[in-house]
């Protein structure tokens, strides 16, 4: 297996960087009280997405669930759009009528993103079974949850995938935690989520994210054996979330998580570990100029915003039916 | 002579045909029963495809579905009872329903449900409710409800092309109900039809309750008595403008909502309607007739008392116009549309 190119692991550090820095602003603008919907920060998560963003084809799809702005952000998802929508401006990406949780950007083939939990699994299989349908190139890659496995609709789905043998690859992010509830409230001891996904008949693959270019090359493997076998894959990915399920704070003071887990995992912090990678390979190597950069063009949007945060005016019922 | 279950073969064989991205699949399309005959010949014309039996998996293929209509692929989807279907509430009341409103009309889902209600010969508490009234609370789903071969053949037409999830209802006491030639002039969704006019009365029905009333009609037209018979055809959008046309000069309403319970049902909507319209006053209080609110038992000396009876029919309109009908001798069987009728289901 050829390992990730030195120059594919510097577009997926950008990725990763720029996905934590619109998610470190949304976070402390967030007290602003501008942005008034429920918002799950990707947060320590964030190079999953910016990995299948940049290994996978402009031509796949992603689909995704409530935490998703790694997701569109990663597929090249229109970012002005996207701090509108969170605003709820009528420039939104969603023209504000869908928030943080309904994100969509067709042109990158982002094909949506939707709240109830393992709601988009049969949509993002539908989508490929109208790939398989016209022939059309690449797969659809569906993010879900660890809690995801939990709902009968994804075993429905993932029979079906099997079945028809449908271009999908499952990325599961395992963060342990499904809102406050760990992983051994919800699932026998001892299960290994690829493992039980695995006995179904599907390809399934394992990577710990706190190994972080190893987690990359089994990504870039999945997506190869995808491509070459004409088959359906799934992988778990072990990560975990800094911040609170859902708003812009810290919550460890509630005490719900393991100190040695969220020390272990700030140690291991993925963006950090890739940079420090790629300085080792090349000494070079210095993303100050993007970073700096990339925080001036956010800082522009959101500035922008608030000198002027009235919408215009559109008329719901225009959007409950289209017309025929 | 056409039979309604033809109709609708033929309205899915036409849709088929001139649309060569549509796609049908559900449990029992490509059965030896082909989905109570609406489905032959269908596989063998299209392949299997376009044409296909799925798991029983109904709330994954529900959401397989939008994710077709959504990249351009428009489905049929059909259910052999809308009991079965209750396990997919989550993809269509939270997805299909809502993804062209929740992304600001990026895209919308062009999916048709057909949903098979039924009643009589034990099909009891989970395989005969009609549950039309829950579909119509959701904003963004239309809700069509066919009663003649002409009628259903335009409207699956229709609801097929329509970009809009529809869920399109069928009662399986329809299915062998037939017309000499069907007509195939095109009828919009959320229009109704006149099926009859006269002064003394208004009845609104809707799937099998307007055969219920055509089947009486001669009886009561004998008896001096000629009413506005309204049937709805589409629960939502619902014509109300036409209601309220004919209201305005019968000024007097029975509403037929014979296969329903009644709280929040498709009558008690109506009676709301023109209760909060100023232009409307009624001679009577209105009218509805539905059934009890019990879920339906199995038993043949159960169901007999209840599901509305012609007699209960006839009694209302003599009592709503105060003149007498010659009362008739009922010697049909309460739990069969025909006497050829066996069941099993
Ligand atoms: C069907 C359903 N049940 C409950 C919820 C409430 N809820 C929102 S997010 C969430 C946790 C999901 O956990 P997971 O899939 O592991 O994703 P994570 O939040 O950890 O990224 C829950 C239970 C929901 N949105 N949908
Ligand atoms: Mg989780």
């Amino acid at each position: 297996m050829k390992k990730v190119s030195f120059s594919k692991l510097k577009k997926i550090y950008e990725n990763s960087l720029k996905i934590r820095i619109l998610e470190e602003t949304i976070s402390r603008e967030y007290k602003k009280n501008k942005m008034r919907c429920p918002t799950h920060l990707s947060i320590g998560q964030e190079i999953v997405a910016a990995s299948v963003g940049i290994l996978s084809k402009k031509e796949d799809y992603f689909i995704s669930y409530h935490r998703s702005h790694a997701h569109y952000l990663s597929k090249g998802g229109d970012i002005i759009k996207f701090i509108h929508e969170l605003h709820g401006l009528s420039t939104g990406c969603s023209k504000g009528i869908g928030g943080s949780m309904h994100l969509i950007d067709l042109k990158k083939n982002f094909y949506g993103s939707t709240a109830v939990v393992s709601s988009s699994i049969p949509i993002g299989v539908g989508l490929a079974l109208s790939k398989q349908l016209s022939k059309e190139a690449g797969v659809v890659f569906i993010f879900i949850g660890d809690a995801s496995i939990e709902e009968g609709v994804f075993f429905e789905a993932l029979n079906f995938v099997i079945l028809k043998n449908l271009p999908v690859i499952f990325v599961c992010e395992n963060n342990s935690f499904s809102v406050y509830t760990h992983l051994s409230k919800r699932q026998p001891r001892g299960r290994k989520i690829y493992k039980l996904v695995e006995s179904f008949g599907i390809k399934s693959f394992f990577a710990n994210q706190s190994e972080t270019i190893k987690m990359i090359n089994t990504i870039n493997k999945v997506i190869s054996f995808s491509k070459f076998s004409k088959k359906p894959a799934f992988i778990e990915i072990k990560n975990f979330r800094y911040l609170e399920h859902c708003g812009p704070n810290y919550d460890d003071n509630l005490n719900y998580r393991n100190n040695r887990e969220i020390s272990f995992w700030t140690k291991n912090d993925a963006v950090f570990i890739l940079e420090k990678y790629l300085v080792k390979l090349d000494k070079t190597f210095n993303h100050k100029e993007f970073k700096d950069s990339f925080i001036k063009f956010v800082n522009r949007i959101f500035r922008k915003i608030y000198m002027n945060n009235k919408p215009n005016k559109i008329n719901l019922k225009n959007f409950v039916y289209k017309k025929a | 002579m056409i039979k309604f279950k033809d109709s609708i073969n033929l309205a899915l064989d036409h849709s088929l045909r001139s649309n060569n991205r549509l796609i049908c699949f559900g449990l029992g399309v490509n059965d030896p029963s082909r989905f109570f005959e609406t489905t032959k010949k269908l596989l063998e014309k299209y392949g299997e495809n376009r044409v296909f039996e799925t798991p029983t998996s109904e709330n994954a293929m529900t959401g397989i579905g939008i994710g077709l209509a959504i990249n351009n692929y428009p489905c049929v989807m059909m259910h052999q009872r809308l009991d079965f279907f209750l396990l997919a509430m989550d993809q269509l009341v939270n997805n299909a329903a809502k993804w062209h409103f929740m992304y600001g009309g990026k895209k919308s889902v062009p999916i048709t449900i057909r949903l098979i209600i039924g009643k009589g010969w034990g099909q009891g508490p989970t395989h005969s409710q009609s549950l039309q009234s829950w579909f119509a609370h959701i904003p963004g789903l239309k809700v069509v409800m066919p009663s003649l071969p002409s009628n259903a053949y335009s409207l699956l037409i229709q609801s097929i092309k329509d970009p809009n999830p529809v869920i399109f209802i069928e009662h399986r006491w329809l299915h062998e109900i037939s017309e000499k030639k069907i007509n195939k002039k095109k009828i919009k969704i959320g229009d109704c039809q006149l099926l009859s006019k006269g002064k003394d009365l208004t009845v609104i029905t809707y799937s099998l309750s307007t055969i219920e009333i055509m089947n009486l009609k001669k009886i009561i037209n004998k008896s001096g008595i000629n009413f506005d018979h309204i049937d709805l055809l589409s629960i939502k959008p619902i014509d109300y403008k036409s209601i309220k046309k004919s209201l305005l000069k019968t000024k007097n309403l029975l509403i037929l909502d014979s296969i329903s319970n009644p709280i929040c049902s498709v009558g008690s909507e109506i009676i709301s309607l023109i209760s909060r319209d100023k232009d409307i006053k009624l001679k009577n209080t209105p009218s509805m007739l539905t059934l009890p609110d019990i879920s339906t038992p199995t038993s043949f000396y159960y169901t007999k008392n209840y599901y509305i009876s012609k007699k209960d029919i006839i009694r209302e309109i003599m009592r709503l116009t105060n003149k007498q009908i010659k009362i008739i001798i009922d010697r049909d069987l309460h739990d069969v549309p025909n006497p050829k009728f066996k069941g099993p289901f």
